[in-house]
């Protein structure tokens, strides 16, 4: 073998790299923001505007006419704490689905990086955080809006960020997952009806789950997004101690995910 | 030490044996020419190179790294242009090269935009998104995103194919360059000329295995001879000198509207007809004998 020294033209010159490393996943992220930057606005847009308009149908609409005060809530900061949720689900499972399946099988992205110091390992990680970072500050967006509707800030609102992130990083891995699964992209119909629909409308964002049967409260439990929107609630309007139970909830939520992303898209990515 | 040491390696798709058996050696500082016919396995060569593909067994060691264990080492110190274009192309130019200076772990990544600019010749285009690019251009920026690290190795799968023949020369142009400075290149192609014109050696493979190697000169003489002989005449006459031809112990092939009449310097008086048309044998006689397929 080469000498430390003088290496032989043909011959090993590293030490071995690293699994994880803090450079490769830089690298994937920084694809993602020079990608992002050229399509901000839109995304932007839709994220500001979207709440906007729930709350005035869902809180104006519905608080005026139909619903009184929820758990001692006006109705419409009811709504705008909930839609934390929303907006960090829907800024992570679809762009995940189908930022995933297109960088894959249209654009071959996958390719060009994997050819590089890259492993999967790697590049699943970038993504997840890249997505996590943004739901978390998109999260955000439907709070300050509510702002404008009557709600107090709270020291504990400092946390919706961290709250958001660790939520979305799972629904980013569940993204990942779906797309490295599934054999055409129409599938995502499936799990767009089967999966995150019943997600976000039984999350407690619209109204209370103890509304509900007791199974399906039970059930709501194991909801990723009911767990965020009581955490954001608590960060609003008080924590209890059971709210580190779900806080541990979504770290083995995405920890969970972020493994089973990990080896689905492996499977896609190495021949 | 050699920069690439394949031996007996497989590489299966359920029923298909895309590597079959593969024994192939580049020595560090020359070009290699993969000539082959299309399916012969060279994109898959090319996949198990980069951990991309995992063989079924063989051993695989790329720049002294045992692949696929240490293929991430491997893969900091080669650069690869794949043969279907990635670039990112609603990003600019500057930026689809900074990304990869980054995954490549470059140290000056302004000095190394800079320079691959510099290969690209698109210093003055280095703003512009991607999509705003000529074919011409965005093929050299392909080629170019591959160097941003200044590799020991560099493979190019298929580089020039679907390219018209003016962007081909262009690409051509890159591949001497770095060729002449001393990088040890893997080309893939079936492309005759490409690999006549670039490579100092030449694999041919068919079927997932090399089944001939050698510099183009060696190849040409120990396959083909030294002259071929063209018959350009009508179908029932070509049949006619072909049988003549084979009878008499000589290789023959189709070559469009003619016959090619392989080793022609060997024959025997009148098996080589008055109107055939006398020129040195080349690397696609060898090609067409040996993997029996017709060129486009
Ligand atoms: N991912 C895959 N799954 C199944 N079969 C595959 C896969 N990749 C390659 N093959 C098969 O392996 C064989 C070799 O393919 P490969 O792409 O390596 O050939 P090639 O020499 O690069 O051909 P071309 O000149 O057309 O690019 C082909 O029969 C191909 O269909
Ligand atoms: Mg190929």
């Amino acid at each position: 073998m080469s000498g430390a020294s003088t290496p032989v033209p043909g011959g090993a010159r590293r030490g071995r790299m690293r699994r994880l490393e803090p450079a490769a996943i830089a690298g994937v992220m920084s694809r993602e923001v020079a990608n992002f930057r050229t399509f901000w606005k839109s995304t932007a847009f839709s994220s500001t505007v979207e709440p906007i308009v729930y709350l005035l149908a869902f809180g104006l609409g519905l608080g005026a006419t139909v619903v009184a005060d929820v758990d001692g809530l006006e109705y419409v900061q009811f709504v705008g704490t909930g839609m934390v949720a929303t907006a960090v689900i829907f800024s992570s499972v679809f762009p995940a689905m189908f930022g995933t399946f297109v960088k894959h099988r249209f654009q071959n992205t996958y390719d060009a990086i994997l050819a590089a110091p890259v492993d999967t390992e790697e590049l699943v990680t970038a993504e997840m955080l890249w997505i996590g970072c943004r739901a978390a500050v998109f999260g955000c967006f439907p709070l300050i809006v509510t702002f404008f509707f009557g709600l107090q800030p709270a020291w504990g609102m400092l946390l919706v960020p961290f709250f958001c992130l660790i939520t979305s990083l799972g629904f980013a891995g569940f993204g990942i997952a779906v797309a490295g699964t599934v054999a055409k992209i129409d599938q995502f119909n499936y799990v767009t009806t089967l999966v995150v629909t019943p997600l976000f409308l039984v999350a407690g964002t619209f109204f209370p789950i103890s509304g509900l049967p007791e199974w399906a409260q039970v059930a709501a439990q194991f909801n990723p997004l009911h767990q965020l929107v009581e955490l954001v609630r608590a960060a609003c309007f008080g924590f209890e101690w059971n709210d580190l139970l779900r806080v541990g909830f979504l770290l083995v939520f995405s920890f969970v995910t972020w493994r089973i992303a990990i080896v689905q898209l492996r499977k896609r990515l190495i021949d | 030490m050699a920069a690439i040491e394949l031996k007996q390696v497989v590489k299966t798709f359920g029923e298909i044996r895309a590597v079959d058996g593969l024994d192939l050696e580049v020595p560090a500082g020359i070009c290699l020419g993969l000539l082959g016919p299309n399916g012969a396995g060279k994109s898959t060569t090319m996949k198990l190179l980069t951990a991309q593909a995992i063989a079924d067994s063989g051993s695989l060691r790329v720049l002294g790294y045992e692949l696929p264990e240490r293929s991430k080492e491997a893969r900091a110190e080669m650069g690869v242009v794949p043969q279907l274009d990635n670039l990112d192309i609603d990003v600019t130019v500057e930026d689809n090269l900074r990304i990869f200076s980054r995954l490549y772990r470059v140290k000056d990544i302004d000095a190394a935009v800079d320079r691959a600019l510099d290969i690209a010749r698109l210093q003055d285009r280095r703003k512009d998104a991607v999509d705003e690019l000529s074919g011409g251009m965005r093929r050299r920026l392909l080629v170019a995103r591959g160097l941003v690290h200044s590799p020991r190795l560099f493979l190019l799968d298929e580089p020039t194919v679907g390219l018209d023949p003016q962007i081909r020369t262009e690409v051509w142009d890159l591949i001497e360059e770095l060729r002449s400075g001393g990088t040890t290149i893997l080309m893939s192609t079936h492309y005759i000329e490409e690999a006549e014109r670039l490579a100092d050696e030449v694999a041919v493979m068919a079927k997932g295995k090399v089944i001939a190697r050698g510099t183009p000169a060696e190849l040409i003489a120990e396959y083909a001879g030294r002259d071929t002989a063209e018959v350009y005449a009508p179908p029932a006459r070509r049949a006619e000198v072909r049988a003549a031809a084979e009878e008499a112990g000589l290789e023959v092939r189709a070559a469009g509207p003619a016959i090619a009449i392989v080793g022609a310097e060997r024959a025997s008086n009148g098996v080589v007809p008055d109107d055939a048309v006398l020129r040195p044998a080349s690397l696609e006689d060898v090609f067409v004998l040996l993997t029996g397929e017709e060129l486009e």
